[in-house]
């Protein structure tokens, strides 16, 4: 059986089980979307979006969408994956399912709990209706197929002028001791006016086992709220992930996105922003360093639709070995986004002989009093530096790491939280192994 | 050249309407319109082709016939009918030319109003004409003072006659009829072209130059230009285009193939001016052309191109790089204005070790038109230190055109060294407000920023090229901004 056709019968057996759920609106927009996926199927090489990233291999897997769940895993399991450090609100998924043990949630003035929950109660329905699926890209068949199992997930939702007072950390764990599994989780952030949160999300596979991972995140930034938004993903060479991300912003709202990608098979980001206002301010960080045979294609899209707007766009990657990293970077300027300033740069560094990078920074603009630029380099180490470094005493290894890290130094500096920034710069000394001598 | 002065600007802006828009009454050697294997086979017949050269085309047929018209490009237009086009056209008279005296009158007229007195060129700027009238060479000069280097060059036609093993070797070499749709459309009807070869270590004299024209309403214009530098030569080679104003849209699909071989030099620059339709986008020329170069060992390739003209243009003159240590070079300024749609770009593949690439691209976009830059650049995995450097600006003027970019960057090594820059802006105001304090008017204060904004492409274009380039750019853009 094919992978298409074993989704199809788990969509089936799915939807009976939904049907029973009172919200008829998220039923409706599940079955729409499955239809969707199953017209327009998995995307190929052949589309223009996926040109350079093959998710052929991948789906020759017997992925199982329920997988049975044997909640066992120990906190200090898995404690090392946590930003355990500092306090945080937890929400905690084990092979797509909620683990109350391990989670830490408040409806204590703001509400950090569950997606499913919040689909089933009558009192967030009109939440739900207002935001679920508003922004999610109908017209992407992975997207679609997210939608159409949507039911778990990280459901936070900040009123007005509130300010988060600690992060908020969203734990995936997968522990497919049996099966190939296949999660979708569904995220809904919905910021209110003049409101603030730190979001820190990770996907961690605990098994050899093949894991697919492809979640779906849409967040709602309202007038004037910050949001800053950390994706970690350093997971085993057994699990790929397809996370798809879209943002609305409205005025004067500050939106950042970082994604520190270390790890997995492969690993496909789709970024998208869109502009409901003017003033906003939307910044994108991304560190890649990969090994291997591994894969990392970042896909971002700024849509500038209001005047007076900014995005700022920094994309670093260092590559070993086999790797190959993918990086398709879209700004669009529509009409009427006068005096927009649009920014995106695209650095990568090929270590090993088989690496390759393939860049893409587009830009569509139709308005004229706006400042655009795109940058993209290729390239190496500077010799000079490298010598200059031995010659003062530093061994080869150790010089090397230096120069690299300080490579992607500028985008790691944009981390606004100083626990994550030292855990950051640990797993980077980590990928290096080194010891960087000292610690930031 | 005489200088050009700010009055001869002001004349011309008076008349800006596209000013090469005129007929020239010759009566023409038509074809019914359509495209079957039978007008394949009598287009050959009656060029006289020999055996091989029917069989490729046909060949070249049967491949077009599988594919389909490509849409990935940025521009939208309505598809031209292929069954709706005469795919030969001729001048009637083809008379015998030894001196233009011989020449038809009413062709030297036609000349003389696109400004290329053949006799002037003759004798003060050295230039050799191989013109090209609606698809058939009729006139070439200073063939004798090329004959005694031994530097064929020809219309392509002739060359299938007295080079056949030079043709036969290097056509569809570069670009291979199953290249892409209007390549092999190409392939299968190209009705002339020009054919040049540059023998071993021999630096060509003078600057080679064609100028092709659309003449003949609704007929299909397939030019083919085969250019080969053999080893240690050097060859400059000019392409100007005008066409008559016309309503229907006409449709222009050439095959270019440079191959330069070991340590050889080819400068291949183009000012492309076809009628770009009126100002409500009606009519127009419809620009697919495939160009490509290839660069053995040593070799350089140089592209340099002014775009102003066309309704549609599609356009991507390619390097690849296939020796060691060969340079591939880009150098364009496009501009769109009113409906205009440009698609073009380059694309640099890097095959061989030490290989450099530069790409300069400049788009200015003015009224309602849509310029994108769609460009590749591809490491191979064999191919170390390779060096790219890749720039493209662009300039908007007023708020309904649109500027796009599409870079492809490929490295499979890793000591390729990549820079890419794009950015994009428009005229600033305190720049027009300083040039208006001092005396100069908007229009030939936009020129002056124009100019100065596309000026690392112009220097590359060679004299009389450039001062035509300036002007192009001026007329195309009067009137853009208010």
């Amino acid at each position: 059986m094919s992978l298409t056709e074993h989704l199809t019968a788990a969509f089936l057996a799915f939807e009976n089980k939904f049907s029973a759920e009172h919200n008829e609106k998220v039923n409706e927009i599940r079955s729409n979307a499955f239809t969707h996926f199953e017209k327009m199927g998995f995307p190929s090489k052949k589309d223009e979006e996926w040109k350079y990233t093959s998710l052929k291999s991948l789906l020759k897997h017997d992925f199982k969408v329920f997988p049975k769940v044997q909640n066992t895993t120990e906190f200090k399991e898995v404690k090392k994956y946590f930003l355990h450090e500092i306090d945080t609100y937890k929400i905690v998924f084990i092979d797509g399912v909620y683990s109350s043990f391990l989670s830490e949630t408040t409806h204590d003035g703001f509400d950090i709990c569950l997606l499913s929950a919040a689909l089933a109660k009558p009192k967030y329905k009109m939440v739900i209706d207002h935001y679920f699926n508003k922004i999610a890209k109908k017209e992407d068949s992975i997207t679609s197929l997210n939608t159409a199992f949507s039911k778990e997930g990280a459901y936070i939702n900040i009123p007005k002028n509130t300010v988060v007072p600690k992060p908020v950390q969203i734990l995936h764990f997968t522990t497919g001791t049996v099966s190939e599994v296949l999660t979708q989780p569904r995220n809904l952030i919905v910021v209110g006016e003049n409101a603030h949160v730190q979001i820190v999300e990770r996907h961690q596979s605990l098994t050899d086992n093949v894991v697919l991972t492809n979640s779906v995140t849409e967040i709602f930034a309202n007038k004037r709220s910050i949001i800053d938004y950390y994706k970690i993903q350093n997971d085993l060479k057994s699990a790929s992930i397809i996370d798809n991300t879209y943002i609305k912003q409205a005025q004067q709202s500050v939106a950042s996105v970082n994604t520190f990608s270390f790890g997995g098979n492969l690993t496909r980001n789709n970024l998208e922003f869109y502009h409901e206002g003017e003033y906003i301010t939307s910044n994108l960080n991304g560190i890649t360093i990969i090994k291997d045979k591994q894969l990392v294609d970042n896909h971002t899209l700024v849509n500038h639709k209001f005047p007076n707007c900014e995005s700022h766009e920094l994309y670093k990657g260092i590559y070993f070995d086999a790797s190959t990293g993918v990086f398709n970077g879209k700004v669009i300027v529509e009409k009427e986004a006068q005096k927009t300033n649009a920014f995106q740069q695209n650095d990568s560094i090929l270590i090993d002989d088989k690496a390759s990078v393939n860049s893409k920074p587009q830009l569509e603009i139709f308005a004229d009093d706006v400042k655009c630029s795109h940058g993209c380099t290729i390239g190496q180490l500077d010799e000079d530096a490298l010598f200059y470094m031995r010659s003062r005493g530093i061994p080869k290894k150790e010089a090397k790491a230096l120069l690299l890290y300080a490579f992607a130094n500028d985008a790691l500096e944009k981390i606004k939280i100083p626990e994550l920034k030292t855990r950051i710069t640990k797993i980077i000394s980590n990928k290096l192994d080194v010891n960087l001598g000292f610690d930031i | 050249m005489s200088k050009y002065t700010e009055d001869d600007l002001k004349k011309e802006l008076e008349t800006k309407e596209y000013e090469y828009g005129f007929y020239t009454d010759i009566e023409s050697d038509k074809f019914p319109i359509g495209l079957n294997e039978e007008v394949v086979r009598a287009i050959s017949k009656k060029k006289n082709e020999p055996e091989w050269m029917t069989e490729w085309r046909l060949e070249s047929f049967r491949i077009w016939q599988s594919m389909t018209e490509p849409d990935w490009a940025n521009v939208t237009y309505q598809k031209p009918d292929f069954q709706n086009i005469s795919y030969y056209a001729a001048p009637k008279k083809k008379p015998e030319l030894e001196s233009l005296d011989q020449v038809d009158p009413e062709l030297l007229k036609t000349f003389d109003k696109l400004g290329i007195s053949i006799d002037e060129q003759k004798r003060l700027s050295g230039v050799a004409v191989d013109i090209v009238m609606d698809s058939v060479s009729v006139a070439t000069t200073f063939k004798k003072t090329l004959e005694e280097k031994g530097i064929i060059f020809c219309p392509i036609s002739e060359a299938i006659q007295k080079h056949p093993e030079l043709v036969k070797k290097y056509i569809g070499s570069v670009v291979p009829q199953t290249d892409n749709f209007y390549a092999a459309l190409n392939s299968a009807v190209f009705s002339d072209g020009s054919f040049c070869y540059i023998p071993k270590g021999v630096k060509c004299p003078m600057e080679l130059s064609t100028y092709f024209r659309i003449n003949e309403g609704g007929t299909g214009q397939f030019e083919r230009t085969l250019v080969i530098a053999d080893k240690g030569s050097y060859v400059s080679y000019l392409e100007g285009c005008t066409a008559p104003q016309r309503d229907e849209n006409q449709l222009h699909a050439a095959v270019v193939e440079l191959i330069a071989l070991d340590d050889a030099e080819i400068k291949y620059s183009t000012v492309q001016n076809w009628f770009p339709g009126d100002k409500n986008g009606k009519g127009g020329v419809f620009n697919f052309v495939t160009k490509r170069g290839l660069c053995e060992t040593n070799a350089k390739i140089s592209w340099t191109q002014v775009e102003t003209g066309s309704a549609i243009t599609w356009k991507y003159p390619s390097c690849v790089l296939k020796g060691d240590n060969s340079i591939g070079e880009f150098f364009s300024v496009a501009v769109t204005n009113n409906h205009q749609q440009a698609d073009t770009g380059t694309k640099m593949v890097h095959l061989g070790k030490n290989t450099k690439s530069t790409i300069i691209s400049k788009g200015i976009s003015a009224g309602k038109s849509q310029n994108s830059y769609r460009g590749l650049v591809q490491i191979h995995a064999r191919a170390d230190n390779a060096r790219n450097f890749s720039q493209c600006d662009s300039l908007l003027m007023g708020n309904d055109c649109g500027a796009h970019t599409f870079p492809y960057i490929e490295a499979k090594n890793k000591t390729a060294k990549i820079e890419h820059e794009a950015t994009t802006s428009k005229i600033g105001e305190d720049q027009l407000f300083y040039c208006n304090q001092r005396g100069i008017d908007m229009d030939k204060a936009i020129a002056l920023i124009v100019n100065g904004f596309s000026k690392e492409v112009l220097n590359k274009l060679p004299m009389e090229f450039a001062v035509e380039a300036q002007k192009l750019l001026e007329i195309s853009l009067e009137g853009s901004v208010g």
